[in-house]
């Protein structure tokens, strides 16, 4: 009699892991591609308006693993994504010229802004050089919050202190703390601390918890943040679904994505646009 | 404050309402962690008795692992199990990193060592006391197992709900292996992560309450059984 239950036990157990399989392979039957992306597309909402559209026209689901774009890269090279849309070109560049890559194409783009609390301390709200206002937070010791997990925005910050010529991870005061975490854990952290970090305009249209932050800086060129998709190389990657990434890729850039794209707003405000907007 | 109270109004809100997206967040939630726990009952109760009923070289050495286990670390458990499914990696023709078979092998991996010691303690002060009477009345050690196992039923229960509850409520692992993607691999764990990091924290904490009101429902659920099953027998041999 007990021997029984045990086997049930067991049987159950296998049975509810098939069930976990099948239901997995159910859903996996009409065609379905993953997109490795950045959690500034995901978190901002852009995927989820845009992706059911897309869809409904081809049939094809979008699977999205979100991660910061060193991150997303990675998952591309290890041959765990059909695609990649990131917004990083230094680290694109290096991904494409690794043969990682079939073609890259820019989709979308917005900018990045500071933000930080309303009191203010380095006083660089209003400014539009961003080199002039890190030079400022630096001189002030102001608390600012630094994503430090090698995403695109991480990657664009380090870049613009060494266009300022510093280096606020070998300055002492505590001031640069570097958090290690996504856009969102960077935003809650600067509101919790009062400090100052650099978001992409996207995330932070759409993050819930400002706290009475503010963008201080916004408009300088040197802040655009374009958007690319990438295709895999098939001769690198010859497991990537070609033909239905090719088919997303596509769309993403024809006039219906485009407009699909320029058409998500937040309170009015266009969080993204299509490629072709004329840049600051 | 004002945040913990607009947590505890949308978390009930969202439990009456229990729209679709959270059902299918709930009911995957559910699926991978009860199929992990179910499966870590399944091999870890029988081996936490064999452990207690035979003396073998290595033993000592399997009950400090299962042990030292307890804290495995599910981001490091997620990680291996990332490389490891990896398209690059060995088992990458399996073709399941980013799908809820991999979370649920995730997870197992982390309850298995819960389950194994709990219910090796348990049985053997079971063991102490029924042993003889068992192996007297012609078991071999083999077969008292079950006769053990149901002799310390309770104790073999709140074993696997130690792995379930650590299923259910992990998100490291999870995370990596499944990918957090929406309407696939995303659950209550994974899901809070996400809110938290949108700045909802007012709807992030209420996820958080149903979750833990389905853990406790799962817990009621998993006694009530027990004590029905009992019930019946008790009936059954008066």
């Amino acid at each position: 009699m007990t021997s029984f239950r045990i086997n049930n036990a067991a049987l159950l157990g296998a049975v509810s892991l098939f069930a976990v399989a099948a239901a997995s392979r159910g859903a996996a039957e009409p065609q379905v591609i993953v997109l490795a992306s950045t959690t500034s597309v995901e978190n901002s909402g852009l995927l989820a308006h845009i992706l059911p559209q897309f869809t409904s026209e081809t049939g094809i689901t979008v699977h999205v693993v979100a991660q910061g774009t060193g991150q997303a890269l990675a998952t591309a090279a290890h041959g765990d994504a059909d695609l990649v849309l990131v917004h990083d070109p230094a680290a694109e560049a290096t991904f494409m010229a690794a043969g990682h890559g079939l073609t890259r194409t820019e989709i979308a783009w917005n900018d990045f802004v500071i933000v930080g609390p309303g009191a203010d301390p380095a006083h660089i709200a209003g400014a539009h050089d961003v080199v002039a206002a890190l030079k400022q937070i630096a001189a002030a010791k102001a608390p600012f919050v630094s994503r430090g997990d090698n995403s695109g925005t991480d990657a664009l910050e380090k870049r613009l202190w060494k266009v300022a010529g510093l280096d606020p991870a070998a300055s002492d005061g505590g001031w640069y703390r570097d958090i290690g975490g996504g856009m969102g854990a960077a935003l809650n952290a600067a509101a919790a601390m009062g400090a100052y970090t650099l978001s992409d305009r996207g995330t932070w249209l759409s993050f819930g918890h400002k706290a009475g932050m503010q963008i201080e800086v916004e408009g300088d060129p040197r802040l655009l943040n374009r958007y690319d998709v990438i295709l895999l190389n098939p001769q690198t990657h010859p497991q990537a679904k070609q033909v239905p990434a090719h088919r997303f890729a596509d769309w993403l850039a024809s006039p219906e994505g485009q407009a699909a794209i320029g058409g998500y707003t937040i309170a009015g405000q266009r969080l993204f646009h299509p490629e072709a907007d004329a840049k600051p | 404050m004002s945040d913990i109270v607009d947590a505890v109004r949308l978390a009930l809100g969202l439990l009456l309402e229990f729209d679709a997206s959270l059902r299918r967040i709930v009911i995957l939630s559910l699926a991978v962690s009860l199929s992990a726990s179910m499966a870590a009952a399944a091999c870890g109760l029988p081996l936490g008795a064999a452990l207690a009923v035979f003396r073998f070289r290595g033993r000592g050495l399997l009950i400090l692992l299962a042990n030292a286990l307890l804290g495995l670390p599910p981001v490091v458990v997620g990680l291996v199990l990332y490389l490891l499914l990896s398209r690059s990696g060995p088992l990458g023709w399996l073709g399941i990193l980013f799908t809820p078979v991999a979370m649920a092998v995730a997870q197992f991996l982390l309850a298995l060592p819960i389950v194994v010691a709990l219910s090796h303690r348990a049985m053997v002060g079971i063991w102490r006391e029924y042993g003889d009477d068992l192996l007297v009345s012609g078991a071999s050690r083999l077969r008292a197992i079950p006769h053990l196992l149901s002799i310390g039923r309770l104790s073999a229960l709140t074993a696997t709900l130690a792995g379930f509850g650590r299923a259910i409520s992990e998100v490291g692992a999870i995370l990596i292996v499944g990918g957090n993607i929406a309407g696939y691999t995303r659950t209550m764990t994974t899901a809070i992560t996400l809110e938290t990091g949108e700045g909802h924290l007012a709807f992030a904490l209420a996820l958080g309450l149903v979750l833990i009101a389905i853990s406790i429902a799962v817990s009621a659920g998993a006694f009530a059984i027990e004590a029905r099953v009992r019930g019946s027998r008790s009936q059954g041999t008066a």
